[in-house]
Order: C-alpha cells, then structure tokens, then sequence
C-alpha cells in the first residue's frame, strides 16, 4: 500500500488528480470490502479449510484497509477534526492488524507450499501402486496358467499325452508361433526333434548335443533367449520378415537306474532334453519374466510328470510279466495234477487187475497142493506157489509205496495184542530159519504193556521186513529179538541227531532190537540202505529176491509211527542189528476188536449207544438207503431218508445232528455246500460225513473242501457207524 | 487189503464127526434143531466160501433183533427188486440197434454195484467191476456177457438166499433162535 499522505494538510491540487483519486479510493475501498466476502462465501462452501483464524486476521486487515481508503473520502475536501479522528485510528488499526497478518503469513505460507508438495507425493504414490497392483495381477494370471498346464500335464500317466499336452498348453497360454521338444538319442551324442506344436510329425531332425548355444542352456535351469537362427530354433521356413523371439529351457530326464525300461532311450544323470519356443514373427512382442519363469515352471513339472510315467510303465510291465509266470505255475500245478492223478488211476486199476489174477493163482495153487501129486509136480507146485507168493508181496510193496509217497497212507490204529503180534512173526519166520538152522530167540521184556494201540498190520509187517532181513543175510548163527520200553535216556540215539522222541502218559515208545550173526553191512552202503530199489552188490545169496523196497517202506512205516529206524553193524561178516522205535498207544483195557464174541458183547450194551440222535441219509440207492438206516435204527437213531438233494435240503433243520450224503450222486457235493450255506451257525449245524465207495485222495480232498466233517467207506459195518458216530460227537469231526 | 499167503481151508469132514460125537451127547428133543443149525451154518460158510456172500450180508444178520426179525429178507427182496428193474434197463439200452446209451449203462452198473455192495453180495460186485470196464471201454459185446453174467448170477444168489431163509424158517419153527 503506497503510503498515504492523507494527513498532510490541505493545499489545493488539481481538481482532476483528486477527482481521480477520490473515484480510484472508492473502488478500492468497495473491492476491499467485497474480497472478504467472497472469501466468506467460497470458505463456507468447502468443508475443510484448516486456517479459519488466519481468514479472520486477513478479512479484517482487509476490512480495515477499505474502511481507511473509504474514510480517505472525505478527506478530499475540509474536514473537521473527527473525521481527522476516525481516519487516525482507522490507519493505526489497520496498522496493527496488518502486521499481525504479515508476521502470521510468514508461519502459514510454508505450510501451504508443504502441502502441495505433500500432495505430488501421493499422486506418486498412487501411480506405483496401481502399477504394482498390475503386476500382482499378472503373476496371478501367470500362477493360474501354471496351475492348469500343470493339472493337464499331471492328468495323464502316458508319455506321449505328457509332452504334447505340454506343448500345446503353452502354445496357447503364451500364444507361440511354434513350441518344440528335442530329446537326446539313444547314443547321447545327438537331439532328435520329438515332438512339434504345429507339425503333426516331425521327420528326424538331429543337431549335435555339443553345440554352443545348447550347452549354454543345459548349463542353466533358466529359459535363455536364444537367436532365432539357432539350428535348434530353425524349424519352419520364416512366415514374415521378423522372426519372433525364441527362448530354449532344459527339460531335466530323471534318473532311472533302477529301470530296465524298453523303448526309452537310455537314460543317466545330468540328462535334458530341450524345448524351445518361439513368439510369433512380426508381432513385436518380447519375453516378459513372468512368461519366462511360467516356462521353467513348466519345464519342471514336466521332468516330474514323465518320471512318473516311467514308474508307473515299468510297475505294469512287472505286473503283466507276473500274471504271465502265475498263468504258467498254474498249467504246470495242473499238469502234475493231472498227471499224479494218471498215475493213481493207473495204480487203482493195476491194482483190482493184478491182485484177481493172483488170488486166482496162489488159491487155486494152493488147492492143488492139498491133493494126491507125484514128488516132482509137488514140487513144482511150491515153487510155483512160492513165486506167486514173492510177487503178490512185490506187488504190494509197490503199491503201498506209491501210496506212502503220496502221503496218502494212513496208519489204522486199533487196539492189539503185541505180545501176540511178536509171536506170530515169529511163528512165521521160525520155519525158513530152521530150514537155514538159525535159532531164532524171542525176548519181550516185562514191563511190555501186553496191548497197545496202533497199526497192529503194518508193526507186523515191518517187524516181518526186518526179521526177514536178518534170516535172508545170515548163513549160521542166531537171530535174537528183543522188545522193551524205550526210556527216556535210551531214546536218544547218536546216530540219529534229529529224533527228538517226547514220550507222554498216553503213549510209550516200543523199541525192537534184532540180532543177527550175519554177513553184516558195508559202511559204504550204509546210506543206501534205506533207499528204494537200491541194493548192495556185495549180498552174494542167491536168494537175493525182492525188490529192495522193503527197508524202504519199514523206514517209511516207522516214521508214520513218529519213530525211527537203523541198522548197526561192526563190519563185514560181523553181524548186524536191527533197531526200530515207534510210538504206541497205551490201551487201558483189554479191547480187541478182532473177537466175534467180544464184540457181541460190546455190541448188545452200546446198541442204543445213541438214543435220540437225530440223522439224515441221503443216497439214491434204495438198498444203501435202506441197509444204512437199518444200521443207524439199530444203534438207537432217528433216523431220516432222502433220496434226492432237493429233498435234502427241504426237510434238513438244525434238528438233525448228522447227515450221511452218499457223494456218489452226481450232486452230492453240492448238496453238503448247500447245508452248509443254509444253516450257518457252527455249533448248531447238523454235522456231514460223506458216504462213498472210494476212499482215494482225490474224494477226500474233495469232502475236506466243501466242509465236510468226515468221509467214510462203504458199506459201513456196524461197529464202524458206532465209531463213527462217537467220534463225531466227540470231536465234531473224523480223525 | 493185502494178500495174504493162502492158507487151507478148515476140513469141514473133521468138524462135522466132532459134531456128530456131540450130538450123540445131548438130549433128543435137541436134535432136530442142532441138525438145522449145523445146517445153517454150513450153509452160510459155504455161501462165504464159495464167494457169493462176503462180511457185509454178516453185518445185516447182526442188524436183526427183535424190533426188525424181518430185516435182512426186507434189505433182500429189495435188492433183487432193483436188481431185475436194473438188469432189464441195461438190457433194453445195449438192445438199442443204433447206438447204444453207454451213459444209462454206467449209471445202471454203478447203482448196481452200490446195490450189492450195501447187501454183501461179493460176486456181483466184483462182476460190476468188470462190467463198468466193459462200458468205460464201450464195448457192446463185453457189456452183453457180462450182463449175462450178472443176470445168471442174480438168480443164482436168489436161489441160495431162498435156501437160506427156509433153513432159518426151520429153526424158528423149531423153537430156536437163529445164530448170529
């Protein structure tokens, strides 16, 4: 503001120049008034102005001065002294007011400019965050892409859908011109084009794996730029005149050593293959970081992917392999199947048919020897006897041990008399061997229960075997035999390290010595002994028949009897001896089932050994049917017949305790499943025992497998049925 | 079961004169029906013997008491009921002029041998034997004689079995009981 001389005292001027001030005072004065308000106006109008006290000072200030300026009017022309007041104090306030605004504006103006610098700042702000937001976007995307290729390539196990689902996802999520997959040959030394996104078939392009720009890729697990002329990038003639940058990634092969693996190349460590891909020609595009680490992402996933192809090709290979060996035990398993069961169909038939002969001649040569011979037919008609004899054993030695080989052989354990049974070896063999002047001594020891339980025919025969033994190899001399218990420090024997024999209260051990002052045995021969069909070359009798299967089989009996056998000798011409142990039952009373009178006896008071005990028969054959019921009536039975499965099955209940199913009958096995399927709670199902005319393995295997509680042989004597039945109620099945 | 060295039949004349001298000791009333029971059992050890019966007809004469006396004759006639029905279906199917059923044969021998098996009748089961190797080996003429065979045989056991039970009819009317 120009310093205002209006104090000066009053001279008259030009009437222009004071017209003019007077007119330029007012209008001043008038704008000094209206600013304020306009500024009052504006202020209320924004919300937010922080400086309202400063507004104030600054409206009065202004104020004033247009006060001062309209005051100045009237001093124009004489005034009187209170206008001269009022102006004084007007300019003093306006003074004060003034400065005041002046020194507060000196605090307020920097603040105003801060702000405004304040301002730019955010405006920076704001833009870098939209452009990171951008960026968040983007890897998002990518990330999504990511997941999705991963999920196509993951989504197949084959190897091929792999590769070329890869590269056709990249090909579209990243709009390539071309993508290519080149795998490294069988030998290593060259990449071989695999496979092509536009290509249907690519036709062996190779490139040497020693190339510098494939070296620079295998070293690192980046994707690196590559130039577009690379021989691995010059793929398909240019399409424009810019070809597209091309970026190359390694592709690690995992490590497979474990794996034969057919069509594959072979593989090692530090094995890539080689994908390049390349952004369409012309278009001006460039490789953003984001593509690029969406590449390499990729390139892992795959290496993952295929592996796990391999795995799962060589799992199935095995698998397939396996299958193959099981088809083939399972033709060889029924191969032998069917040829054990030739033979045995064999054997039966040789069986019948070579046994009727025999009969038929050792019977009808025995009648004749009964009548008037003349001195040379009577000795033809021993020696014929005597042959026929040899060979009925021969024939049953090889049938019993066929049987025995089998493990079909079981042992018929009953009550005996043993003293008895060693008594009549004896009677028996006492005749050749006064023939040969041997003595043949017998000593059983006291303590020998006199009955036991066992197999009383197949003791007897080995007893026979080995007695026979020790008479057929001795020229002169003495045969002594000698029978006892076998107690617990005896039962060891050095020469049988593996015989542990555990005597119980329920059996004992019977233990056979047989002396002989024979020709001995050979040390050298000593394990052929009990081989089959082997015999020592050394026996110079002339007698030597037989087979040699019967020490054999003695073994074979004796370790069916939980026993053991062996011979002793010194040497050559010093005798030998015989010794066997085998596991006998103790019998507590004097039952023999041998006596017609005894069993009567027994018979009449178990006759109704079974009161109540309900059974079913079933068999199609009206006379068994009506024999097995007159024999299950006879034993104290109710007894039940069917004659067909259909009425089994219809009238079977948990009532019946036992059914007889003759499985002759063509449904005979299916009709003891069927029971077994309709009445289903173990310990109240009726039992099932099978009735049959044959009693070789292959039936009883057949019973055991429908669950079947016992076979049994007919026709059935009564004493069996009696057996049958307490054991069945006893034991709920046959042993 | 094995064979065993054969050994000589008992001489029947030796147990017979001993009888006799015991006989001679007892009462006369007692005569007539220890005649027939010597009787009866000569007769049943020849049948043994001889091959027609063998353990199993024993085994019924043991289911014979006093709740079934007619036991054995009803398991009998039974038999050769079946016997008859079977001997003529085989007859009628190895008659067939065009091929023959070997099917129905085999079921016919097997039923058979069951039949005579469960009775005890030891030839016709062993004659069944060779009769199914005849039909396993579908062999017309063999099946025919062996038919025969069985057919003959049939009657034959009919005859002694008829025997039999008038021997036994004679001791019961007598006042006896029969052995066992």
């Amino acid at each position: 503001m120009e310093s205002c001389n209006c104090i000066e005292p009053q001279l008259p001027p030009d009437e222009l120049l004071s017209k003019y001030q007077y007119i330029s005072d007012f209008f001043i004065a008038l704008a000094y008034f209206s600013i304020p308000l306009e500024l009052i106006y504006f202020v209320k109008k924004s919300a937010v102005f922080p400086y309202r006290w400063v507004l104030v000072q600054f409206g009065a200030f202004i104020v004033l001065c247009g006060a001062t300026h309209l005051i100045n009017l009237w001093t124009f022309t004489i005034h009187s002294r209170t206008v001269a007041i009022v102006m004084t104090t007007a300019k003093i306030l306006t003074a004060v007011v003034s400065c005041a605004t002046a020194l507060m504006l000196v605090h307020i103006i920097p603040d105003l400019l801060s702000v405004k610098t304040r301002e730019l700042f955010l405006k920076n702000k704001a833009a870098e965050l939209d452009r990171e937001m951008g960026l968040i976007r983007t890897q998002e995307e990518t990330g999504r892409h990511v997941r999705m290729l991963t999920h196509e390539i993951r989504s197949t196990l084959d190897r091929h859908t792999i590769l070329k689902t890869t590269l056709v996802e990249l090909g579209r999520t990243l709009s390539l011109e071309e993508c290519a997959l080149w795998m490294p040959t069988r030998t290593g030394l060259e990449l071989q084009l695999a496979y092509t996104l536009r290509q249907q078939n690519p036709v062996g392009y190779t490139v040497p794996i020693h190339l510098p720009v494939i070296n620079q890729v295998f070293s690192s697990n980046r994707a690196v730029k590559i130039s577009p002329n690379s021989p691995v990038a010059r793929l398909r003639p240019l399409a424009g005149k810019y070809p597209g940058e091309v970026v190359a990634v390694r592709v690690p092969l995992l490590h497979l050593s474990n794996f034969q693996i057919n069509d594959w190349p072979e593989l090692s460590t530090k094995r890539y293959a080689l994908m390049v891909l390349m952004l369409p020609s012309d278009s001006a595009r460039q490789w953003h970081t984001y593509e690029l680490e969406l590449v390499e992402v990729v390139a892992d996933q795959v290496a993952v992917a295929l592996s796990h192809a391999a795995i799962l090709e060589e799992s199935m290979r095995a698998r397939d392999l396996l299958m193959e060996q099981n088809v083939a035990l399972d033709l060889a398993r029924r191969e032998a199947e069917t040829a054990i069961r030739a033979r045995n169909d064999f054997l039966a038939v040789m069986n019948h048919e070579m046994r009727t002969p025999m009969h038929a001649i050792i019977a009808l040569s025995s009648l004749l020897q009964e009548t008037e011979l003349t001195p040379e037919q009577r000795l033809m008609v021993e020696t014929i006897l005597k042959s026929s004899n040899l060979l009925a054993t021969l024939i049953n030695d090889v049938l019993d041990l066929s049987r025995l080989e089998d493990g079909s052989l079981q042992l018929d354990l009953g009550s005996f008399n043993l003293h008895s049974a060693f008594r009549e070896v004896i009677n028996l063999i006492r005749p050749i061997a006064s023939v040969k002047k041997l003595v043949v001594t017998l000593h059983l020891a006291p303590d020998l229960p006199e009955y036991a339980t066992g197999d009383e025919k197949r003791l007897m025969q080995t007893l026979l075997n080995v007695v026979g033994n020790a008479v057929k190899f001795s020229k002169e001399g003495s045969i002594s035999i000698t029978a006892f218990v076998a107690k617990a420090e005896s039962l060891r024997d050095p020469r049988a390290p593996d015989f542990f024999p555990v005597p119980s209260d329920n059996h004992f051990f019977l233990r056979v010595q047989v002396k002989d002052t024979g020709s001995g045995i050979n040390p050298q021969d000593y394990p052929k002994l009990f081989t089959k069909f082997a015999q020592s070359q050394s026996l110079a009798t002339k007698n030597s028949a037989g087979s040699g299967l019967g020490l054999a089989i003695c073994k074979r009996f004796v370790n069916l009897m939980d026993g053991h056998i062996w011979l002793e000798s010194e040497g050559l011409g010093k005798g030998c001896t015989a010794i066997f142990m085998i596991k006998l039952g103790v019998t507590e009373c004097c039952t023999e089932s041998k006596l017609p009178a005894a069993t009567n006896a027994s018979m009449n008071h178990a006759q109704t050994a079974f009161p109540g005990l309900k059974v079913m028969v079933m068999d199609d054959n009206g006379v068994s049917r009506m024999v097995t019921k007159g024999l299950l009536v006879h034993l104290g039975c109710d007894v039940t017949t069917v004659s067909s499965g259909d009425e089994c099955l219809r009238l079977i209940s948990q009532d019946h305790h036992v059914v007889f199913i003759d499985v002759c009958m063509y449904d005979g096995y299916e009709v003891a499943l069927r029971v077994h399927e309709k009445l289903t709670k173990r310990h109240e199902r009726p039992l099932t025992v099978a009735l049959t005319a044959n009693s070789d393995k292959a039936t009883k295997d057949h019973c055991r497998r429908v669950g079947m509680n016992g076979v049994v042989l007919k026709p059935v004597s009564v004493d069996k049925m009696r057996t049958v039945l307490s054991d069945l109620l006893e034991h709920r099945n046959l042993v | 079961m094995p064979l065993h060295h054969y050994r000589p039949p008992p001489n029947h004349g030796g147990i017979t004169s001993t009888q006799q001298q015991q006989v001679t000791h007892q009462p006369p009333a007692m005569d007539v029906l220890s005649q027939s029971r010597r009787q009866l059992a000569d007769y049943t050890n020849s049948l043994h013997r001889d091959g027609f019966l063998d353990d199993q007809f024993s085994q019924l004469q043991q289911l014979q008491d006093e709740s079934s006396p007619d036991f054995v004759m009803e398991v009998v006639s039974l038999f050769f009921e079946d016997c008859q029905k079977l001997v003529t279906n085989m007859a009628r199917a190895l008659s067939e002029l065009q091929a023959v059923d070997f099917k129905q044969v085999d079921s016919s021998v097997h039923q058979l041998k069951g039949s005579s098996s469960s009775v005890g009748a030891a030839r016709i089961k062993n004659l069944c034997v060779a009769f199914k190797t005849c039909c396993d080996s579908q062999n017309r003429d063999g099946c025919m004689r062996c038919l025969q065979e069985v057919n003959r045989e049939c009657v034959l056991l009919k005859n002694k079995l008829q025997t039999l039970f008038r021997l036994e009819q004679q001791i019961i009317s007598a006042g006896g009981s029969i052995p066992m």
